[in-house]
């Protein structure tokens, strides 16, 4: 017998055809309709933003993966995915350097300086987005594009003015890039649903969670309530920040948890705080806790009972 | 009722149909016959045979070296030419007898201990040590001390073990087909062994045909049923398996008589019924000879002791390169560098891949996707196990019930990083047992 084919490996011998890849290649095809339509919609200079997000992400990535003499993974497509929800989350009236600004914070100090891709402890996009906001709030809430003039609808109903929520489902609204069509988010999701990359715990907590703090606690109607889920960036939060895995529980248990924080802290954040907008700030603080939640949330074996814990371990 | 199953698991491709529906062919041997001292759990048998003597088929060539031990015996007739280490299929060498076959298949007299009828239940677990029986799905653990609990009359259950979730055997499943009144008489005398037990057979539902004989087979019967069980690997683990049948939980450290119960497979029981009801030791067993590089994959008897080699021969030998030889399934089979093994006790496949999965990928960063978690049917966390492991965190292992896992690899299987984190699991647990034992 030959000998080239005496590979050994230890059991089991088969794996799944899932990779790190083809999960992140799934969020990118999920993003296209809330990205196309962000486009469609604010044109090509959204178009223009998310090009220079997406390639400072993953220069930044190869350059600090050299300069380091780590391997170089840009094609995991992580950075690109971070790229891409950084952009969506930039308003369509941002200058050029914003995004590389934010691309490259997102990369190299959320992401690398931390280990690189799964040892971040706060989602890069978000965090570059609020380091944006923090830093230059003047560009980051300029909403006033040719089509839409205005504050955002989560502004006006915070001033009492009156928005249309069907234009807000559509997106037909001033606000983000990616955060304005309901519908599209939604698609995506649905996407991510079907192909498993994504459970509906995270998601679905989160906006149960929000919806009945605003129905309880709001009052004001169904027409109320409806804006506010379909307004600002709950649902691309929801369904696309949330439930990045780097930064959520690992736990099922934890996972809902953290999807209730989620939805209380955003809540709270819009109900009583002075922005109009809590969702990128609840979710840096729920990555916060996340090591606090699966540290509380860490499953029992299989056939091991309270009493038989102790046993088990001295065993 | 509904179909038995527990939380967790994974769905592999099956590639069952390779195989399924070609009968069992019987094949004698052709070279020598390779005996490892070492085919069950336990101390290794005692050889009771010296290089030049002539055995027949079915005596005794090495006896029981204790209580966890099984004695083991020659499947032809021939000359013992040699005393020797050979390879197994795990990759060890085991001090093994050889045997020169003169093809005449000269036959001890077998004879049960006494009539059937005026067996007692100890009589019967006696018949079941002296026969060599060990259990067949793989772990190799002496069936007679299975049979033989503290408390017999608290089993309430004996289990026959058809789920068979392991992908690519269907060894378990010809045998159901074909020989299901063999498999079934060894089940009534393992439950006739306990005072107040009933029978289960515990059958995946992709083996409807099965489920269909046995159930025929047992509709008069008050004491034996039908349990229909989820398509999931691993639902014929021990473990999961009694979770699934009887909904009771038991940790590693226990055992499935803490449940009430008794898990046997389906070769286990036939090879009950041929020690109790006819006094024939374990000679022979199922083997699926599978995977896509075997030019005809099919199932087939053989003598314990048969070269793998002849068996992929007859099987039409490779029609493709194969890149991964594994005796036993993928999930939880040794892969082999060396066809010139042995089968034993415990041989239930050879499975022949053209594609070598494992090494088609680097391990990479874990992205926290929790997808371990979820398949890990005993509801560990193998991210932080194996994250553990790498740093050489002993305790925070122990703490985080490492060793309740039971290698079963959905884990490894799963992870879209390709860690292996069953195998950083699997090394830490043999270290550990291994300072137990000190």
């Amino acid at each position: 017998m030959s000998s080239d084919f005496r590979r050994v490996s230890s059991n089991p011998h088969v794996r799944s055809n899932t990779t790190t890849a083809n999960i992140m290649i799934w969020v990118l095809i999920a993003l296209l309709p809330t990205t196309g339509f962000g486009i469609y919609n604010f044109g090509m200079h959204a178009l223009l933003l998310i090009g220079v997000s997406v390639g400072t992400c993953v220069l930044a990535e190869i350059i600090f993966e050299l300069m380091v003499h780590k391997p170089v993974t840009v094609f995991d497509f992580s950075a690109v995915v971070t790229g891409l929800l950084l952009a969506l989350n930039l308003p369509p009236t941002a200058p050029l350097w914003l995004p590389a600004l934010g691309g490259v914070f997102a990369i190299v100090l959320v992401k690398q300086l931390f280990g690189g891709l799964g040892q971040n402890f706060m989602n890069p996009a978000l965090g570059a987005r609020c380091f944006l906001m923090i830093s230059f709030p003047a560009i980051m809430t300029n909403f006033n594009t040719d089509a839409y003039a205005g504050a955002t609808p989560l502004s006006n109903i915070k001033n009492a003015i009156e928005v249309n929520v069907m234009d807000m489902i559509i997106g037909r609204t001033p606000g983000t890039i990616g955060e304005t069509s309901m519908i599209c988010i939604v698609i995506g999701a649905i996407i991510l649903f079907a192909v498993g990359v994504i459970d509906y715990v995270i998601p679905f907590s989160y906006i149960i969670t929000f919806g009945v703090f605003y129905a309880v606690i709001g009052g004001k109607g169904w027409a109320y309530l409806s804006a506010q889920l379909a307004g600002g960036g709950l649902m691309l939060g929801a369904f696309f920040m949330a439930t990045d895995y780097v930064t959520c529980p690992i736990t099922k248990r934890g996972r809902y948890i953290y999807g209730i924080i989620l939805g209380l802290l955003t809540a709270i954040f819009r109900m009583y705080g002075s922005n109009a907008e809590g969702v990128s700030y609840a979710i840096i603080i729920g990555n916060i806790l996340v090591p606090l939640i699966d540290k509380i949330t860490l499953p029992k074996a299989f056939g091991i009972r309270k009493k038989a814990k102790k046993e088990a371990i001295r065993a | 009722m509904a179909k038995g199953t527990f939380k967790g698991g994974i769905h592999p491709y099956e590639g069952k149909e390779l195989s399924k529906n070609k009968p069992i062919k019987s094949v004698l041997p052709k070279g020598d016959l390779v005996y490892p001292l070492s085919q069950h759990i336990g101390a290794p048998a005692k050889p009771i045979v010296s290089v030049g003597d002539y055995v027949l088929t079915g005596q005794m060539i090495a006896e029981a070296n204790g209580f966890i031990s099984a004695p083991i015996f020659s499947t032809v007739s021939g000359t013992v030419v040699s005393i020797e280490p050979r390879r197994i299929a795990t990759g060890a060498m085991c001090d093994s007898i050889i045997v020169e076959n003169d093809g005449r298949y000269r036959e001890v007299d077998f004879r049960p201990l006494k009539p059937y009828e005026e067996m007692t239940a100890e009589d019967k677990v006696t018949a079941v040590r002296e026969a060599g029986v060990v259990g067949m799905g793989g772990a190799g653990f002496p069936t007679a001390v299975k049979l033989s609990p503290k408390e017999p009359d608290r089993i309430e259950y004996v289990i026959a073990n058809c789920s068979e979730c392991e992908p690519y055997l269907t060894s378990d499943y010809r045998r159901m087909i074909e020989e299901p009144e063999l498999l079934l008489e060894g089940l009534k005398i393992a439950v006739s062994i306990f005072p107040n037990a009933r029978g289960i057979l515990a059958i995946e539902d992709n083996k409807p045909d099965a489920i269909h004989i046995f159930r025929d087979l047992t509709k008069n019967d008050k004491d034996i049923s039908v349990k229909v069980v989820k398509t999931k690997y691993p639902e014929g683990a021990e473990r999961m398996l009694i979770h699934a049948v009887t909904g009771r939980e038991i940790n590693s450290s226990m055992l499935p008589a803490d449940a009430g119960c008794i898990v046997d497979n389906v070769d286990t029981l036939c090879a009950v019924c041929r020690a109790v009801k006819e006094g024939r030791p374990l000679m022979e067993r199922i083997v699926t000879i599978t995977g896509d590089a075997i030019a005809d994959p099919r199932n087939y008897k053989v003598r314990i002791g048969t070269n793998y080699k002849e068996l992929i021969e007859d099987a039409g030998g490779f029609r493709a390169k194969p890149a991964k030889i594994i005796s036993g399934g993928p999930m939880m089979g040794f892969a082999i560098f060396d066809l010139d093994i042995p089968t034993t006790k415990t041989a239930s496949a050879l499975t022949c891949l053209t594609r070598d999965a494992v090494s088609q990928f680097e391990p990479s960063a874990c992205i926290n996707c929790a997808r371990c978690v979820e398949v890990c049917p005993e509801r560990l966390v193998p991210k932080y196990l194996a994250d553990a492991v790498e740093h050489n965190d002993a305790n925070k292992f122990l703490h985080l019930y490492g060793m309740e896992c039971c290698e079963c690899g959905c884990c490894s299987y799963i992870c879209p990083a390709r860690r292996q984190l069953t195998q950083l699991i699997k090394g830490m647990r043999k270290i550990q047992l291994a300072n137990r034992k000190k």
